[in-house]
Parts: structure tokens; C-alpha cells; sequence
């Protein structure tokens, strides 16, 4: 079985901060990492590796210093990676992205099964996976909390808002996971010294036969109009005490006191 | 840093300091009120972290001493103990992987790479510096094994390792040619583990006092050489020196990094007790010291690596490292003030831990006496 599992580099968002006058995201000092959820995308695809067998290929979009990411998810088993790296790609939104990712994989080619995580945490879109979806033309499960391979289909469970559904799709498909599905592993040291041997492809937009027009800005018809961090307001905490029905009083008063009610 | 370090050692050390952050430091303050956490260790095994230094023939990690230091240096970011419990472990270990047979080496190397745990046994309760004077002692039995008989004290990993490498006496009037290394398992009959010491520091690391009485041990006991145990422990103790430096590193930026923060948060005066030159100055000595050590740390590792001789270097690193890493944690717990003395805060702990760093492996006193005749011999 061929997997091919998507990572993106991200800005270490516990200690990100937003410039208050430009709105932009204020990266100076702030580590890159790898998108949480897709550290849970890896680690699902070298489950599925172990379980079934085959093969596991890291796929990243970005400047050369995303290798890390790639170095990353080959020290926790992956096979081999390929970064899809090029000036043309830079300010890709999701559709832009998604087709370079598509392009990526059809060049591979030969694939069963495309993990996502579901979103990164820097956009939080969740659009890209989708996205390589509909341009291979294959079937594809979001949120998965579950996922297993049986009989040619992929198997998963699906978080939806009031419960969970279990779906498969027939392979080749494409699956988003959810944070649930697992805990990633570490890099142990003896695959960290073995990663750095194993293939690390690098291609730009020839090499992947990309039409310059659909990557990058042009290829991108969203544009970011403004980025705020949205106000907190500071309320105090207010506790009730005594029974239920007390406490419950309380609560109404007091939201009638302010005519919430 | 301009040390240079291979592209998979930065690599580990990235993976280790992950692992520090959401494994090892939250764990810290539990490990001071209850003792070695087993949770901890079986974590460590699971991260490919308790033989990372060890070939991959063994099941190892295939790192070399700059790699092994790497991950003292950044666990001790998050704790001391945890830390001196690794450095303790591959101490004893790697007596075995310099001086076994080969037998020995595939017997006991692949159960350590899997997580068994090692002490090594060589001060006792009649004193700690004048190693050479140890008085357990080592007999041949009639069976061709051999027969143990004596005690240890402030044994590191006693009551938690699996095996005790311990040095006695095979030739009592031989002195120092007269102390051997034996490989004793924890179930040995005859091997008595006293209770876990009461310590003022380095409480999530175990400490007890061991007795033999009447060990037997088989004849494959012996690690190494009869008459050579002296020589081994003295070059096992040349590495833990440099262990030692990377653990006074890390504890000592965990403490600055604690104070910073408050540095910067606490207003006292209308502005942040950072902004006064009275704490600045503390930072500055700080920081330049901790650089210090980190060098001393990493040069002498290297030396290590290469194979070259680095006993006066090893002294040097844990002698600057262990005093400057004491009055380091104890300068933060001052810029912390009162809360500095709340245990809630964390560094009073710190400064618990670090007086360790000025007695284990060598007192600062011994070390002085090492350094200052080896300097004043050379030409």
C-alpha cells in the first residue's frame, strides 16, 4: 500500500502574538513546528504502514526551511519526502496549494490513500485536503477519528456535531484526521540517525508539470482583507452556592439584573 | 552556540527537548515530594532514550558521547533528577561496554538498551573521596565463583537498578591494584538494599545503602580485569564529571528562564524589577556563565568522542559548572523574593538540586585537589 501523508511548517502558535497595527503575525523569535494535527496524520499513516504494510511518503509545500518538517516525519518511520519547493508557489491560498499538492501526488502516482490532518494551525482553514480531493477526482472522509483499511476501502469513524458516523471509501482516497485518532510518536534517536539517509526529493513547478497561472498568487482567488485579534473581555467569575434550585435563582436574578433576560 | 553539532545531534535535540516539555518537566515537582517515578523511566525506554549512546548491534541508538550529553543537558532543563538518574545509569552501563567480554557485552548491553537500569557502587559509608580506601571485599569460592562481603552508601539508582556494578576488594594490600568490578544482579542472594535516603535535593533520582553479606556470584561476575576496578571507576567518573557539567547547565537555565519571566512580569516601582540594573547585572553574570558551561560541557564531551584523555578537563567542567550552577539557582530564587521561597515557584527545588552538583562525583574540594596538582606539575 502507498501512502502519501501531507505536513505543513508552522509557527509555534503557543507564543505567536499579532502585531496590534499591522494585524500581521509577529514571527520574530517564534520556533517553526510541525502542524500538530499533522504529526497525528503521520502517525496514522505509519499505523496503517505497520499494520498492513508498504510504504509511507512526507509531502510539504514550502520554502526550503519546511524541510525540517520533512526531516521530522522521517524520523518518526516515514520512507522517503518531497518538498514542493518554488518562489512561485509563495502566497498560495488552499486552492493554489491544493493544486500543487495534486500535482505532487500525481506525480507520484500509483497512490491508495492520502492522509491529512484536518486543519494546520496557523489558517485553520481545513479546505486543503478537500481541496487535492477534487482535483484527483477520489473519494474522501473528514474528521476522522478512526482509521483502518479493509478490503480496498478505507474505514474511519467520523466526529460529526452531535455524535460520530463510521463511513468508508473506496481507495485511492483522501482522509483528514482529527486530533482523537491517536498520540504521535517521538522521533526515537536510532530512526532520527536513519533519517537523514533515506530519499528526500525536492521539486519545483516543472518538475511537477504545474501551470504556473493555478500556483501562488495568481493561482489564488481569496485575498486576506484584514487579520485582528478579536478583544477578550475580562468579566469576573461568579460562583453560586447552595442547592440547585438556590443557585439556579441566583443565576436568573442575575441575569435579569442585567437585562440579559 | 558555535559548537557544531552533526545535523542528527540537532535533530535529537530537538526530539529531547519535546520530550522534556511535555514528559519530564511537569513531572519534576512530583518526583521531589514522592521519589524515582517509574512512569517516567518506562517512558524514557519507550523514546529510544535509555540507550541512545549504545550501538545499534545492541539495540542502542547509535549516539556517541556528544549525543548522550545532548540529552542529559536538555532533560536537565526540566529536571535535575531525572537527568542524574540517566547519568548515573549509563555510568554503570558503560563499564560494561568499555570493559566486558563480549559475553558480557551482548548479555547485559541489549537488556540496557531496553530499559534495565544500572548503578555503579564504589563509595561507602566509611568514606566517600579516598575511593582507594573502599573495604568491601571480594573473595574466589571454592566453585570457582566469588564471595561479596561489605556495604555501600549514596549509591545512585540503589533500590530501583536492575544491576549494581560494585568495586571491592580482591587484593587487600594492594591498594588501589587491589580493587575489582563486579556485575551484581538486584535478586543476588546475599544482597541487601537499605531504605532510599532522606535527601535535601535530587529526590526523583534513588539513593540508597547496599550490604553484602556473603554475596555469591558466578565467575562471569568480573568485569574485566582482576586488580583493574580502580583504573575503570576513575575513567567511569572522567564522563559522569562531564555529565554533571551538562545537568548544571540545564538546571541552571531552567532557573533563569523561571526568573525572566518574573523578571519581566513583576512590577515593583512602577516598572518591571527587570528594568533595574540591580537584576540586570544578575542576568548578565548569568547568562555569560551558563555559556561557560555549555562549552566546557560540549568540548570536553567532544574530547571524549575522539578517544583523547580529559580527566583535568572533566574536573574543570564540573568544578566551574557545579559551583556557578548552585549560586546561579540561588540568585534567581533572590530575584524571585519571597516567592522564591514558596515551593510553588519551583526554585527552591532548583537550589536543592544543585548543591548535589558540588558533592557527587567528586566534591569541589577533591576536584581542586586534582586540578590544582595536575596544573602545577605541567611544565
Amino acid at each position: 500500500m502507498k501512502i502519501l501523508v501531507f505536513v505543513k511548517q508552522v509557527p509555534d502558535t503557543t507564543d505567536v502574538k499579532l502585531d496590534p497595527k499591522t494585524g500581521n503575525l509577529n514571527r520574530e523569535g517564534v520556533e517553526s513546528i510541525m502542524n500538530p494535527l499533522d504529526a497525528n496524520a503521520v502517525e496514522a499513516a505509519l499505523r496503517l504502514k505497520e499494520k498492513h504494510g508498504g510504504t509511507v511518503t512526507a509531502i510539504s509545500m514550502g520554502p526550503p526551511q519546511a524541510e525540517d518538517v520533512l526531516k521530522k516525519a522521517l524520523a518518526m518511520g516515514c520512507d522517503e519526502s518531497a518538498l514542493l519547493s518554488d518562489r512561485v508557489f509563495g502566497g498560495a491560498d488552499t486552492l493554489a496549494t491544493g493544486y500543487v499538492l495534486a500535482k505532487a501526488a500525481e506525480k507520484i502516482g500509483d497512490y491508495d490513500l492520502l492522509i491529512f490532518g484536518r486543519h494546520a494551525s496557523d489558517g485553520e482553514t481545513a479546505q486543503t485536503g478537500p481541496i487535492v480531493a477534487a482535483f484527483l477526482g477520489i473519494p474522501q472522509i473528514t474528521l476522522a477519528e478512526t482509521l483502518d483499511i479493509e478490503d480496498g476501502w478505507a474505514v474511519a469513524t467520523r466526529s460529526t456535531e452531535d455524535g460520530s458516523e463510521k463511513v468508508r471509501a473506496k481507495l485511492p482516497a483522501l482522509v483528514t484526521v482529527c486530533g482523537e485518532i491517536n498520540e504521535p510518536r517521538y522521533a526515537t534517536p536510532i530512526n532520527i540517525m536513519k533519517a537523514l539517509k533515506k530519499p528526500r526529493m525536492v521539486w519545483n513547478h516543472g518538475e511537477l508539470d504545474a501551470d504556473p497561472a493555478k500556483c501562488g498568487i495568481p493561482g489564488s482567488p481569496s485575498v486576506t482583507k484584514r487579520l485582528f485579534e478579536p478583544e477578550h473581555e475580562h468579566v469576573d467569575t461568579v460562583l453560586f452556592n447552595g442547592d440547585e434550585e438556590t443557585m439556579a435563582k441566583q443565576f436568573v436574578d442575575m441575569l435579569e439584573a442585567q437585562h440579559l433576560i | 552556540m558555535m559548537f557544531q553539532f552533526t545535523e542528527e545531534q540537532k535533530m535529537i535535540r530537538e526530539m529531547v527537548r519535546e520530550f522534556t516539555k511535555k514528559e519530564v518537566e511537569p513531572r519534576d515537582k512530583w518526583m521531589d515530594e514522592n521519589g524515582f517515578d517509574y512512569e517516567l523511566h518506562k517512558k524514557l525506554t519507550q523514546a529510544g532514550l535509555m540507550g541512545i549512546h549504545l550501538e545499534e548491534k545492541y539495540g542502542g541508538g547509535g549516539g556517541d558521547p556528544v549525543t548522550s550529553i545532548i540529552v542529559i543537558h536538555e532533560i536537565a532543563k526540566g529536571s535535575a533528577s531525572a537527568a542524574l538518574f540517566l547519568d548515573a545509569n549509563w555510568l554503570a552501563a558503560d563499564l560494561i561496554l568499555y570493559h566486558g567480554t563480549e559475553a558480557q557485552k551482548d548479555k547485559y548491553l541489549p537488556q540496557a538498551a531496553q530499559g534495565k537500569i544500572f548503578a555503579f557502587g564504589l563509595t561507602e559509608a566509611s568514606g566517600g573521596s579516598d575511593a582507594a580506601a573502599i573495604k568491601s571485599t571480594v573473595v574466589p569460592a571454592a566453585d570457582g565463583g566469588w564471595v561479596m562481603n561489605g556495604g555501600k552508601a549514596w549509591i545512585t539508582n540503589s533500590g530501583v537498578a536492575d544491576y549494581y556494578i560494585i568495586l571491592a576488594k580482591t587484593d587487600p594490600e594492594a591498594g588501589a591494584k587491589g580493587i575489582s568490578a563486579f556485575i551484581v544482579p538486584k535478586d543476588a542472594e546475599g544482597l541487601a538494599i537499605g531504605k532510599f535516603e532522606d535527601k535535601m535535593g535530587m529526590r526523583g533520582s534513588a539513593t540508597c545503602e547496599l550490604a553484602f553479606n556473603n554475596l555469591r556470584l558466578p565467575a562471569d561476575a568480573l568485569l574485566g580485569q582482576l586488580g583493574m576496578g580502580f583504573k575503570y571507576a576513575m575513567q567511569a567518573l572522567d564522563g559522569a564529571r562531564i555529565s554533571i557539567g551538562a545537568i548544571a547547565a540545564g538546571l541552571s537555565e531552567h532557573a533563569m528562564n523561571i526568573a525572566r519571566s518574573y523578571a519581566n512580569e513583576r512590577v515593583c516601582f512602577g516598572k518591571p524589577i527587570g528594568k533595574f540594573q540591580g537584576i540586570q547585572f544578575k542576568f548578565a553574570d548569568m547568562a555569560a556563565e551558563i555559556r561557560a558551561m555549555e562549552l566546557m560541557t560540549y568540548d570536553t564531551a567532544k574530547m571524549k568522542a575522539e578517544g583523547l584523555r580529559h580527566t583535568l578537563e572533566a574536573a574543570e567542567t564540573k568544578l566551574f559548572s557545579g559551583t556557578r550552577c548552585t549560586q546561579i539557582c540561588l540568585e534567581c530564587q533572590q530575584i524571585l523574593g519571597g516567592n522564591g521561597y514558596s515551593k510553588e515557584f519551583h526554585v527552591e527545588r532548583f537550589v536543592r538540586d544543585a548543591k548535589l552538583l558540588e558533592i557527587g562525583e567528586g566534591t569541589n574540594e577533591i576536584l581542586r585537589m586534582l586540578i590544582g596538582g595536575t596544573v602545577l606539575a605541567q611544565k
